[in-house]
């Protein structure tokens, strides 16, 4: 088991390396640092003076050693400019040269500044993903009890009208994508003129101090920027339902499809003939050995969840890692970017990892390397 | 425990005109109807009949779990004294498992593979008697110790994956008697396993059968195994019961022309094969929704009376001097059931001529990696070793073995789907050891041809028949012109006597018998001279497989064909070939004529293997040898002689040689060749395993 694991690792870092190079190549792309030069500098520049900043921010050393540089194995690039100022990769304005470190990069900790957010990235990138965090779990803790639910109930007796009435519904809710049904739902509950809310508010269980649902104008809050200090169900259930609602469709056809599978298995029915109840049946035989495919998928789910992360964060101006992303893409943000990669790169993998291992744990009939 | 008021001189069991039937989209199937059967207590019923007569569904009726579409349309199922039919879910789940408990055909497929075989075990008394884990699981360590298991400590910690096919069996059976039911229901139990390892299962059945004093039904299509476990029978054909009674009396008086003719239909030792040939029962099994008007059999019935069996339903009619024994048939009294069969033009037997195949040290090796990720160590798994043996022309030569001995790679090997390691293979003179089948001339593609074992897989599902044919002729570059091949496709249709009509038919549109046949018609279009058939029959009814077995003679007898007939079934390889070769884990460990091989001296393995065959002839007695164990892995297989694990006459070798060494090769008079190290006056004293008792 754990010469497996440490085989996984090594794949993995591995794996990250290759990413993370072609997203670093893909970011240092030549009209990428042109309009960086445009931006940082002054947009009137001409093109002699775009190439001499390029050369003289360490853009002009070849790909790989730039790479190498950002990941903080090669030495930091070191200039003497014309007027004698030395300028490095690794020298901060106005700071003695002699004094800085010769290697600065992500292994250093060293994760470059931010240039929409003028601060270091990793300091922006803890705060989002702290923010994130928050968000996936409530998404997790809605989404996995309740797929996993669904998915039992209605593969437990294939064909019941349970079963149809839920399989319909999942088959819906994925149908819908994160930016369809977030607009749905604020439009139902999050908003002053259409929805429940008026309703309630004419009814007088909402929009007085003394109602029921408190003092607000709708039901829920249609922007979540409140909830990154404080989370509360109305600002935050909106978001999550609208993330989560996808993944449980999802979730829940993959455990339903194996736990029907798993019902009509002959060992179900070996424990049925042993005088096992229903109940029993579906907790002792048939969940585990149903829950070995959805298991994989929830662990999967999690880099699809970054997808819906992204849309919901801008939609509800929430401030995470998805925002930052949105944010840091369309300003041309490379550091950001860079940053914003290496996470993603990184939860992707763990999960994967986790998966596998989960699912030879899970599956006891693989458990022996 | 659960009747108080159940007086145990009355039945355990009784089913009164039980009708089932499945709803389908399409129509109604009565899978059964108007069934009837009495099991008394410590008795054993046996349910025989061909696939699809519906013996499953009476066994899984009386457990009431017929699944969603199958429905009891008529009848009782009464159970010491208590109706199942009408009871509700609750109270038959206090029955299912602790009175009445079911075994199944597939040991892998009805344990649950992510939970502990003790676990699995020890649930029965935790749920019908309330007792703790830990007396349930020490109750689990016992009975385990119990079905014969080594190592009880290790096997209730261990998932089902870990243990053999054989093993996995008896923990199903342990499953089954953990809280010592009344009622064990057993549908065919032992089809998936080998021949030894059945004859061990078999027995253990049987044993504790007799310990707790429980009831059987035991389902099963193999009259031998019946007669090896059951007091009394019922016959089943096309959802009735056509005959039932105690098993002597329905063996050796049956009073049903279905019974004899199943009988007469399945080889039995001692009867020669040209003096009492095999006769095939004509003819298709109806199927549910097709059957005919009154009596089910009459369409292949030889006593058939138009305007009497086809007037009415039949009722079942008692045999006078019987005990209990009814039989379904208007005509059983008119019937001459002493009749000698009617004597077959007697046959001749095809010359044995030139040798056209020779294997010389033939190895093939197979490396394995070991673990489930990939990596981890590579193993050899010797699949053969050093076989070496001559064919003739017009012979039939038969290849015997259990699961795992090496005998379909054998046919591998010579097919050239797959390349010796080394050795060489001779094919009239032409080496074609190290030749795979793709460089292989068409001429020796062809010559060299294979019948499978699955008839089902092995056509093209979207082709017709005639088609499939011609294909087959047109890679061997048979023929000149379209018509021609045509022409002989018909011819071929001719030869495996299926009607020329069927040229136009789809696979799905024939029946195994025929698809089979359609196979063996594949295999002569090139004119082939050598005919691999890998178990060609194990996967029919016995009232098909007499059929195709005689046509492959016949095709060999005509064309001269050499016959390498692959079985486990030595009844079947007893009554067709000419030489037999047996095998043991990738070794050939005797080889010699049908009768020197079925005949003292022996390997010792041939012996366990012959007294494990069930036989269905009550004047037959067989002496019983149990192998213990299971047939070890190929990839780790023991040091010495191969079979040292299992074999009960190592301890007559003197000075441990077994463990040791590997065994030379005797050479008895006639050219007989055991690979033991038993001296020569050991074997002059073995007895024969199978004596036919006088008259
Ligand atoms: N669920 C089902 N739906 C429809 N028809 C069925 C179903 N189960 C069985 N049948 C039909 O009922 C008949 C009896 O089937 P059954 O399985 O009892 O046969 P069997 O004697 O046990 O055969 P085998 O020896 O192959 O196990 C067959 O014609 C089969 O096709
Ligand atoms: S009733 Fe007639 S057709 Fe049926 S088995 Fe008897 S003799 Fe044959
Ligand atoms: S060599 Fe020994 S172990 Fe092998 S079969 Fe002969 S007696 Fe048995
Ligand atoms: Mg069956």
């Amino acid at each position: 088991m754990l010469m497996f694991i440490l085989r996984r690792l090594g794949v993995m870092m591995l794996t990250a390396f290759a990413l993370t190079f072609i997203v670093f190549s893909l970011t240092n792309l030549q009209p990428n640092l042109e309009k960086l030069a445009k931006s940082e500098a002054s947009v009137r520049m001409t093109d002699d003076q775009v190439v001499s900043w390029i050369a003289n921010n360490g853009f002009d050393t070849p790909m790989i050693s730039r790479y190498g540089q950002w990941l903080g194995v090669v030495p930091g690039w070191v200039k003497t400019m014309e007027d004698g100022e030395v300028r490095g990769r690794c020298i901060e304005k106005g700071a003695d040269p002699a004094a800085a470190p010769v290697r600065c990069g992500l292994l250093q900790g060293d994760w470059g500044v931010s240039t929409v957010f003028k601060k270091p990235v990793s300091q922006i990138l803890g705060r989002s993903l702290g923010q994130t965090g928050w968000l996936m779990l409530a998404v997790m803790l809605v989404m996995v009890p309740t797929a996993l639910i669904l998915g039992v109930l209605s593969g437990m007796r294939e064909g019941s009208r349970t079963d149809r009435v839920l399989s319909t519904g999942a088959i819906i809710t994925t149908a819908t994508p994160e930016y369809v049904s977030g607009v749905i739902f604020i439009a139902l509950f999050a908003s002053a003129t259409v929805g429940v809310s008026p309703l309630l508010v004419h009814l007088g269980l909402l929009g007085s101090p003394d109602a029921l649902f408190g003092a607000r104008k709708t039901l829920f809050m249609g922007t979540a920027t409140s909830a990154m200090d404080h989370i509360t169900f109305w600002n935050f259930a909106l978001p999550v339902m609208t993330i989560a609602l996808y993944g449980i469709g999802y979730i829940a056809r993959m455990t339903r499809a194996s736990m029907t599978e798993v019902m009509t298995a002959q060992y179900i029915r070996t424990a049925r003939l042993k005088g096992v109840s229903f109940r029993q049946v579906v907790m002792k035989h048939a969940l585990r050995n149903a829950l070995i495919a959805p298991f994989t998928v929830i662990m999967l789910q999690f880099p699809w969840l970054l997808n819906g992360v992204v849309i919901v964060e801008t939609l509800f101006n929430y401030k995470g890692f998805g925002w930052t992303l949105v944010q840091a893409a369309t300003n041309n943000d490379i550091e950001m970017l860079l940053g914003c990669s290496v996470v993603a790169v990184f939860v992707v993998l763990v999960t994967q990892l986790i998966s596998d291992v989960g699912y030879v744990f899970l599956n006891p009939r693989i458990r022996l390397a | 425990m659960t009747s108080t008021d159940w007086d145990p001189s009355k039945p355990i069991l009784e089913i009164e005109n039980l009708s089932i039937s499945f709803f389908t989209r399409l129509r109604e199937i009565p899978a059964v109807m108007d069934f009837s059967c009495t099991v008394m207590p410590g008795e054993a019923m046996g349910l025989v009949g061909e696939s699809g007569c519906g013996k499953s569904t009476v066994a899984l009726a009386v457990m009431r779990d017929l699944g969603k579409n199958g429905r009891i349309v008529g009848g009782k199922i009464k159970f010491k004294g208590r109706d199942l039919t009408t009871m509700s879910e609750e109270e038959l789940r206090h029955i299912r498992g602790s009175e009445i408990a079911m075994i199944y055909q597939e040991p892998m497929a009805s344990l649950n593979p992510a939970m502990k075989i003790g676990a699995q075990l020890a649930e029965v008394p935790m749920i019908h008697q309330g007792m703790s884990k830990h007396d349930a699981w020490e109750l689990a360590r016992q009975i385990v110790a119990d079905v014969r298991l080594p190592d009880p400590d290790r096997i209730i910690n261990a998932y089902p994956h870990q243990l053999s096919g054989g093993q996995q069996q008896r923990i199903v059976i342990a499953m089954a008697l953990m809280s010592k039911p009344a009622l064990l229901i057993l549908d065919e139990p032992t089809t998936a396993l080998d021949v030894t390892v059945e004859a061990g299962i078999v027995d253990l059945v049987k044993d504790l059968g007799h310990k707790y004093g429980t009831s059987m039904l035991f389902i099963s299509h193999n009259l031998g195994l019946v007669m090896d476990v059951c007091d009394r029978l019922c016959v089943m054909y096309s959802g009735e019961a056509v005959e039932t009674g105690n098993v002597v009396q329905v063996f050796d008086k049956m009073r049903h022309p279905y019974t004899q003719a199943l009988f007469r239909s399945i080889p039995l030792p001692g009867a020669d094969k040209n003096s009492r040939p095999l006769v095939a029962i004509p003819g298709n099994f109806p199927l549910p929704h097709e059957r005919p008007q009154g009596c089910n059999f009459g369409p292949r019935c030889d006593y058939f009376q138009q305007g009497r069996c086809n007037a009415a339903d039949i009722p079942m009619d008692t045999v006078p001097e019987g005990d209990r024994h009814q039989t379904r048939c208007l005509k059983w009294a008119e019937i001459d059931w002493d009749a000698p069969l009617k004597a077959r033009v007697t046959k001749e037997k095809a010359k044995i001529g030139k040798v056209v195949l020779k294997m010389e040290d033939l190895r093939k090796y197979y490396s394995v990696s070991g673990s489930a990720f990939g990596g981890g160590m590579k193993k050899v798994v010797k699949a053969n070793e050093t076989l070496s043996f001559e064919a003739h022309e017009g012979e039939t030569l038969a290849i015997v073995g259990e699961s795992g001995c090496g005998k379909s790679t054998f046919a591998k090997v010579l097919m050239g789907l797959e390349t010796a390691t080394s050795g060489s293979i001779m094919l009239f003179d032409e080496n074609v050891e190290s030749t795979p089948i793709t460089k292989r001339n068409v001429d020796t593609v062809s010559s060299v041809q294979m019948v499978f074992q699955n008839p089902f897989d092995t056509l093209n599902p979207s082709m017709t028949v005639g088609r499939q044919i011609i294909r087959a002729l047109e890679i061997f570059k048979q023929g000149k012109s379209d018509e021609e091949r045509h022409a002989r496709m018909l011819e071929l249709l001719d030869l495996v006597k299926l009607p020329r009509a069927f040229a136009e038919r789809m696979p799905r549109q024939l029946s195994g018998g025929q698809k089979q046949r359609v196979g063996i018609a594949r295999a002569f279009a090139g004119g082939a001279k050598v005919v691999v058939a890998d178990e060609p029959v194990s996967a029919l009814d016995v009232s098909v497989q007499a059929a195709v077995t005689d046509l492959l003679m016949d095709i060999q007898r005509e064309n001269g064909t050499t016959l390498l007939f692959i079985s486990h079934d030595l009844s079947i390889v007893r009554y067709l070939s000419d030489r037999v070769m047996v095998m043991y884990l990738g070794h050939v460990v005797e080889m010699g004529t049908t009768d020197q091989v079925f005949q003292p001296p022996y390997h010792p393995y041939t012996e366990a293997l012959l007294s494990a065959v069930p036989i269905a002839d009550t004047k037959v007695e067989r002496k019983r040898i149990v192998l213990e164990g299971d047939i070890p892995s190929a990839v780790n297989p023991p040091p010495g002689c191969p079979f040292q694990t299992r074999c009960r006459w190592k301890s007559q070798v003197p000075g441990g040689l077994c463990d040791r060494e590997m065994p030379p090769v005797q050479v008895l008079e006639g050219g007989h060749q055991i690979k033991c190290h038993l001296s020569a006056d050991i074997l002059a004293r073995m007895e024969p395993v199978i004596k036919i008792a006088a008259e």
